[in-house]
């Protein structure tokens, strides 16, 4: 490593945000992908691929992607959860990467939910 | 661009986790992970001790916050489909409230880690502090930063003594004036020392910061330096710390690389080099100015005081020895103010302290708690109350060899160096042994005078020779062959030793003793004139028997007696020929139904006699009491 500056010590804190965000719960949005064998089944690895390209590209820090078993709704998956902090759970159905990629352009990065895909809003908390 | 993750799993790679097998767990889950490819969805970091070591090995899951412990390589593929592919916890490898049985998986739930409030720890679990990056990505060096290039060495003491922080490493002498003083001192050259002694057995907090968070450290004595004016440090590791020093080294030279250490720091013209010295171990060398003769290559023996080491310390020039714990929780205090570091604590006692929980309580470990919280919180909701079935909390020895125990009776005071003082022991550096009703105080004093007697340098006469005279007449006590008089004597001894010894050691040492025949004077005088050692440890003064009416002859003690001590029937009231029996316990701790009590040595009566007292042990108090 180089000689650091006090800018430098500034970035490479900005830089690891999002890892932190992770471990420290400091994040802004919550996706969950619902991971239960008919969703796997349905396709939801391929959600969570797109989602975690997405994320990288767009460079974010500050949101967090967990899985979750089966939402119990088997016939609607593949099935993602946004949660901005503060706001309700928005469950989306029947995804593809098409959609999710608009979903996180849209409700997570922007936070306008995508009424057109979201299924229900406000549902139970998954912590 | 970074590649993201969206989970973090911290495999705990502490002392303690490691010997119990957390590498092993790390190679587990990332052959796991590589198989679904998962490795870059998924990070793994290794981490300093969590604190819950009695769990070993642990591992922290976030964002979930999901704690396992007592994991096996055969738990991982299992754990890896269930949680990290489908998102569900398993709940079989969580953490478990002792009591209950049921598995709490969210770490704030868990009151271990509820109660807490983490500064000098900060870091633990949650960085791999084997790399700087992740030191400063939790504001690591900005505290240092500000203090050499936007503060006064006058400023930065100013702000230190207001937060009124107190040195860690069992005195509690105000850091903010002992920075002052060296200050003050017109010198070329000056030192800032580390002490990383740790020698008090039984105590590991020092040791878990300089594993977990070494860059901490270092920056607390990057600061101290600049506000006394020293450009070269030695942080002073005693040489069984393997982990600590090794961590230490890969921190200290990351640093210099970054330019966070060497010449002219973050290009504020402040040079301050750091070196480690191996400690050879002794407990002694703990002490300030022994510590600084054994750097100079000398043996490591205290001497008077003054000359203060302000003025005269390593090598005879103005020197500074803070605690790991202390310097640790100076950077924090540099960011936030003196304010913020005094809105948890007392007036008197502000911040947090570490202590190490160990002995009779469920939980054994690290915990980090507001000064001032009450001693109960501590044993019974952090440490989950006293471990086994049917025992009960007798005392706390805190301070180690130095300190004292506190009875049951003094279970609420808070937790501050004063009330710790008012009973007798001490805060020292934050050794907490807890101990039941199983637990013989006499047996007790005596083990932590042992050590102080093995321990002495030996240049005071009434620290070498008072202490082994002590020594012997708790083990003549402890024998059974206590004498009338023996208790005014050990605190005649006590007090002199106290008063005319040169350095802390001696004049701690008496403390366990005192503090013992203060509160259970009634246990030394049963040991010396009923020959009773009522918590059944001191083998000449006791004798074990079954009592007739609470014994349902499950034959539980039959089956473990090492000498076949034991006689009776199946389903009929078992009996104990005391002429074979060799004390050693077994079926007083086996028996589930509490029917062997503890009585004096030779005992001969008839054991129905004790009905009585056998009826009161049925609800839960022993005859011991
Ligand atoms: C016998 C003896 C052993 C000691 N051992 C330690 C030790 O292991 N670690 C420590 O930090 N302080 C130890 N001390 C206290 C040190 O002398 C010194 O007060 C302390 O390191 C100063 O740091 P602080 O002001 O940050 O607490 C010991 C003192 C005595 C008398
Ligand atoms: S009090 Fe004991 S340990 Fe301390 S200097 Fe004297 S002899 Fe040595
Ligand atoms: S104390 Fe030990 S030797 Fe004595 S009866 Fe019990 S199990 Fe046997
Ligand atoms: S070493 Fe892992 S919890 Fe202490
Ligand atoms: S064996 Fe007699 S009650 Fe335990």
């Amino acid at each position: 490593m180089p000689r650091l500056t006090i800018d430098d010590l500034k970035k490479i804190k900005e830089q690891h945000k999002a890892t932190f965000a992770v471990r420290e719960g400091g994040y802004r949005a919550k996706v969950t992908v619902h991971m239960g064998t008919c969703g796997i089944a349905a396709g939801a690895r391929t959600i969570m691929t797109a989602l975690m390209d997405e994320m990288a590209k767009a460079d974010v820090k500050d949101v967090i992607v967990t899985t979750s078993g089966c939402a119990g709704l088997c016939s609607r998956e593949p099935m993602a959860t946004v949660e901005i902090a503060g706001g309700p759970p928005v469950k989306y159905v029947e995804l593809n990467e098409k959609k999710i990629k608009e979903i996180f352009d849209e409700h997570i990065l922007k936070g306008n939910v995508v009424e057109k895909y979201a299924m229900v809003v406000g549902s139970e908390t998954t912590y | 661009m970074s590649e993201q993750q969206r989970v973090s799993l911290m495999v705990c790679a502490g002392t303690g986790c490691v010997s119990a097998g957390s590498l092993k767990i790390k190679e587990a889950i990332e052959d796991e992970l590589k198989k679904r490819s998962l490795e870059k969805e998924i990070g793994i970091v290794l981490t300093g001790c969590n604190g819950l070591c009695a769990g070993g090995p642990v591992i922290a899951v976030y964002p979930d916050e999901i704690f396992y412990q007592k994991l096996r390589p055969e738990d991982i593929p299992h754990l890896v489909e269930e949680h990290f592919v489908k998102g569900r916890p398993v709940q079989k490898l969580m953490y478990k409230m002792p009591a209950k049985r049921k598995a709490i998986p969210v770490m704030s739930e868990i009151p271990f880690f509820k109660h807490q409030v983490l500064r000098a720890l900060r870091n633990k679990g949650l960085i791999d502090p084997e790399k700087i990056e992740e030191y400063i990505a939790r504001d690591g060096y900005m505290a240092a930063a500000k203090a050499l290039t936007e503060m006064t060495p006058g400023e930065i003491i100013k702000v230190v003594k207001d937060s009124g922080i107190r040195g860690r490493g069992g005195a509690g002498f105000p850091t903010g004036l002992k920075w002052e003083f060296c200050a003050k001192v017109q010198s070329g050259t000056k030192f800032m020392l580390c002490n990383g002694d740790e020698g008090d057995p039984g105590a590991f907090m020092d040791r878990s910061i300089m594993e977990a968070d070494p860059h901490a450290v270092i920056e607390g004595m990057i600061i101290g330096a600049r506000a006394i004016g020293a450009n070269m440090g030695y942080i002073y590791v005693r040489a069984e710390y393997p982990l600590a020093v090794k961590r230490l080294q890969m921190a200290i030279d990351a640093a210099t690389e970054a330019g966070l250490l060497g010449k002219n720091i973050l290009d504020s013209g402040f040079d301050f080099n750091l070196e480690i010295y191996l400690g050879a171990g002794a407990f002694v060398c703990g002490e300030e100015t022994a510590l600084m003769r054994s750097i100079e290559g000398k043996r490591g023996m205290p001497r008077p005081r003054p000359p203060f080491p302000a003025h005269k310390g390593l090598w005879e020039k103005p020197s500074v020895l803070n605690n790991v714990e202390t310097l640790a929780n100076i950077s924090p205090i540099i960011l936030h103010g003196a304010e913020w570091y005094r809105n948890l604590g007392t007036e008197k006692s502000p911040g947090t302290k570490v202590f190490a929980l160990t002995g009779a309580v469920n939980n054994v470990g690290l915990v980090e708690v507001p000064m001032g919280i009450p001693l109960r919180t501590i044993i019974n909701d952090i440490g989950g109350g006293i471990k086994g079935r049917g025992r009960k909390f007798k005392a706390v020895q805190m301070g180690g060899p130095s300190g004292g125990c506190i009875p049951e009776s003094l279970i609420d005071i808070p937790v501050t160096y004063e009330d710790v003082v008012k009973t007798g022991a001490i805060m020292g550096s934050g050794g907490m042994v807890v101990m039941d009703n199983n637990n013989c105080m006499v047996g007790m004093a005596k083990f932590f005078l042992e050590f102080t007697a093995e321990e002495s340098c030996g240049k005071c006469p009434p620290c070498r020779v008072g202490t082994k005279i002590m020594l012997d007449i708790l083990t003549d006590i402890s024998e059974g062959r206590g004498k009338e008089g023996d208790i005014e004597t050990l605190e005649d001894l006590s007090h002199d030793i106290i008063a005319t010894s040169l350095c802390g050691l001696g004049q701690t040492a008496p403390n366990p003793v005192l503090t013992t025949i203060r509160y259970f004077r009634d246990e030394y005088e049963s040991h010396i004139k009923d020959r009773w050692c009522k918590a059944g440890i001191c083998r000449e003064l006791c004798s074990f028997h079954i009592i007739e009416e609470l014994c349902k002859g499950c034959g539980a003690c039959l089956r473990g007696c090492p000498s076949k001590a034991i006689v009776g029937e199946k389903k009929k009231p078992h009996r104990i020929i005391q002429d074979l029996c060799v004390r050693c316990r077994s079926c007083y701790d086996t028996c589930k139904f509490n029917s062997i009590k503890v009585l004096p040595a030779g005992f001969e009566g008839e054991p129905s006699e004790l009905v009585e007292t056998a009826a009161a042990a049925k609800s839960g108090k022993g005859a011991a009491e």
